[in-house]
């Protein structure tokens, strides 16, 4: 990042290097470093790193950006994060059923959403509310499926946010089944910034141990098709680790099937950025996909029906917090001279307001009326659906003005 | 014109493709070998690589990238090689392709079809001959629907490319090479819906419910009872999710006797969901009780033994006997 710098400077895709590791005997997972192939750009106390092997392919990227990028992605950050933490909240008021929290991994999300173009399209799991809150995706929308009054409902081409998907990998296909059409429809490589598209779908470490995974990266690899995978490795799939879940981390596993795999800093926002930014320019003009493994930490539970004290220390999170992206990003801002007080407290003041928002929409969202559960089964009519719906409405108003139906 | 299951299977997805741009058919060995059946053949070569797309071997990725197909805007036509083939997508099929277009509030349309030839009789090795469908019949979000002849091949392979429902579309493999009349001309009469049942031979004694392989095989038991004068009338169901009850009603109302017939195995199969209908429906009707005849409730048994394993003729007109004991 640099004061003079411009954003989207270049249109051509960088080139994105291939980390090669030979694997002799089983691997040490450490947990809290992600080793010198991880490209990083700042570190835990927001001083910006040198060139190096690792980040050299990618510090134009950065150097594009501006500083209102840089206090942009800030707001995105706290927003984010106050957005998990009121989900959390109202979990815990009763309004919600559950809430899986991003906490820790805001970084990771923005610094991806960030670098998505309007028409390149998400896949996510169900966790990332920072990438729907950089797809311009109302917060509101992802209450519903965590209150129960829906599965999720939102028009997912409303924003090219797909809807959220719980059994852990099957979206990687529908992403890659999507970037294949993609390539039918001949928006890949033309050149035309606004027409070539590409497709990211997230999942977490647990995640790629999952067949549908596999054979996604095995599908877009064949079709050479416009992906992105990206990998959020917060370190633990509920209770297991990395190490119950591969021998060589994901990001390794990329060359197997044909194609790049990077492994960035996920707690640093402008890392993120710069490599799915470049991926995603890759992938775009034609080369193919890659596979960003995002290093990072869930430093919640899995979801508010989980305890995490039963299976990890707290020194590891206190480690961690360390390595907090937000705090890492203001540190940057500040000794820069980006941003100052004002700054911080204005986005402090936005994500109460956010809260406050989210707050009352979870309140007033009304329960769906009881014959709704009926519809939307099939799109042409269906005689059972139609039979047990009238059935049903019949029913309950057999109770009409009795105890029960009043 | 005369044509066997197996063209008329080719030239409906041939004209489905003519029709629609957007019709893409994926699967194992689609393409230049036009399929392990040849269903698909000549079609990579007259539609090119795009349209019909030799997939990496595995069932879930084929119908997980079909479902990002189609949210993409295409009609993604999907062969499973054989029935046997089908379970690593069954997550796909009932956790997302079933569910998403309610998940989605409607936002969402997935017009998918699953193409499955199923059923033995062809001397076939193990997971080649089985008959899953009531796994999917079972699953609401899902049509499923079974041709039995190659007019139907023709004509129902087009009905489910163009349906907005996902389609899991069932071939008697076994009928593949039987041929027959097929009229390709829809001004010479609009073919049946997609979801309607067929009298495919009128009678009065017995009504015998049937689909896929086994409505030829009801047809050759009612010619044989003719004989010993019994009159069987054979509904060919043609779909198995919706049913199409009012015709199936119609004629146990008429006949007063039911018999079910199909190669999966009876227990939780298609017979036992008709045979609750039936007697709900057409309780004061009934002279007898609804008999199933089906496969066995074991495995798919090695295909020295799949003669007496799959119902025949004998079987069929045994339980019609028993039906008109009562």
């Amino acid at each position: 990042m640099s004061d003079d710098g411009m954003e989207q400077a270049s249109a051509a895709p960088a080139t994105v290097r291939h980390h090669e590791t030979v694997v002799s005997g089983p691997v040490e997972h450490d947990i809290t470093d992600g080793g010198p192939d991880m490209v990083q750009f700042v570190d835990g106390d927001g001083n910006r790193l040198p060139t190096s092997p690792s980040n050299a392919d990618y510090a134009q990227i950065v150097e594009d950006l501006t500083p209102e990028d840089g206090r942009s992605m800030y707001r995105d950050l706290v927003l984010v994060r106050r957005m998990d933490a009121e989900g959390h909240a109202l979990q815990r008021q009763g309004e919600l059923g559950l809430w899986p929290s991003l906490l820790g991994q805001e970084a990771a999300q923005v610094g991806a959403g960030r670098a998505m173009r309007r028409q390149d399209y998400a896949f996510p799991g169900y966790r990332e509310h920072g990438v729907a809150w950089c797809r311009d995706v109302p917060p509101e929308n992802l209450l519903g499926l965590f209150r129960g009054v829906n599965h999720g409902g939102w028009d997912s081409n409303a924003n090219n946010f797909h809807l959220y998907t719980i059994v852990i990998g099957n979206q990687m296909l529908h992403a890659t089944g999507y970037a294949m059409g993609i390539q039918r429809d001949g928006d890949v490589g033309t050149g035309d910034l606004d027409r070539d598209a590409a497709v990211m779908a997230f999942t977490g470490d647990g995640g790629t141990a999952q067949g549908d995974f596999n054979e996604a990266l095995v599908f877009a690899g064949v079709a050479n098709a416009p992906m992105v995978f990206f990998v959020q490795n917060n370190q633990w799939a509920i209770s297991e680790p990395n190490y119950k879940q591969f021998r060589i981390p994901p990001y390794q596993r990329a060359r197997g099937f044909g194609f790049p795999g990077v492994r960035v800093d996920g707690n640093d926002v402008l890392a993120v950025y710069a490599v799915t930014k470049a991926a995603l320019d890759a992938a775009r003009a034609g080369q193919g996909p890659t596979l960003i493994e995002a290093f990072t930490y869930r430093m919640g539970a899995h979801t508010t029906s989980d305890d995490p004290t039963k299976y990890r220390i707290a020194a590891e999170v206190d480690i961690w917090r360390e390595k907090d992206p937000i705090a890492r990003m203001r540190g940057f801002l500040a000794s820069k001279g980006y941003a100052d007080e004002a700054f911080f407290d204005a986005v402090d003041k936005e994500a109460d307001e956010l809260a406050a928002r989210i707050r009352t929409a979870c309140h007033e969202m009304p329960d769906p009326p009881k014959p709704a559960m009926f519809d939307n089964i099939y799109v042409d009519p269906h005689p059972v659906v139609e039979r047990e719906k009238a059935e049903f409405v019949a029913y309950q108003e057999s109770f009409a003005g009795t105890e029960a139906g009043q | 014109m005369k044509l066997s299951l197996a063209k008329g299977l080719n030239a409906g997805l041939r004209k489905a493709m003519e029709d629609d741009p957007k019709v893409v058919l994926m699967g194992e060995d689609v393409g230049k070998l036009g399929g392990v059946f040849r269903i698909t053949e000549g079609l990579q070569k007259d539609f090119g690589e795009d349209r019909v797309v030799d997939t990496p071997l595995a069932e879930s990725g084929i119908v997980g990238t079909a479902i990002g197909m189609a949210l993409r805007g295409y009609r993604p036509v999907v062969e499973i090689q054989f029935d046997g083939f089908i379970y690593p997508a069954f997550d796909q099929i009932i956790s997302q392709l079933a569910k998403m277009h309610a998940r989605s509030l409607g936002h969402l349309k997935l017009p998918i079809v699953i193409r499955v030839p199923f059923g033995g009789g062809i001397g076939a090795v193990e997971h080649h001959s089985e008959s899953n469908e009531a796994y999917f019949a079972h699953t609401a979000g899902l049509r499923v629907v079974a041709c039995a002849d190659p007019a139907d091949a023709y004509w129902m392979i087009q009905q489910a490319i163009a349906s907005d429902d996902p389609v899991m579309f069932y071939e008697p493999k076994r009928r593949y090479h039987e041929r027959a009349e097929v009229e390709l001309d829809e001004a010479a009469g609009a073919p049946l819906p997609l979801h309607s049942a067929r009298v495919a031979r009128p009678g009065d004694d017995v009504t015998v419910l049937a689909y896929g392989p086994m409505v030829k095989t009801c047809l050759d038991a009612a010619g044989a009872a003719q004989a010993e004068g019994k009159s069987l009338e054979v509904i060919d169901l043609r779909s198995l999710s919706p049913l199409d009850t009012d015709t199936i009603f119609a004629s146990v109302r008429k006949t007063g006797r039911c018999v079910v017939v199909h190669e999966a195995s009876t227990f939780l199969g298609m017979g036992a969901e008709l045979a609750a209908q039936v007697q709900r429906e057409c309780f004061y009707s009934l002279e007898a009780p609804v008999l199933r005849v089906g496969g066995y409730n074991i495995p798919y048994p090695p295909s020295r033994f799949e003669e007496d394993f799959l119902p025949d003729l004998d079987r069929i007109l045994d339980s019609v006997d028993q039906a008109l004991g009562f």
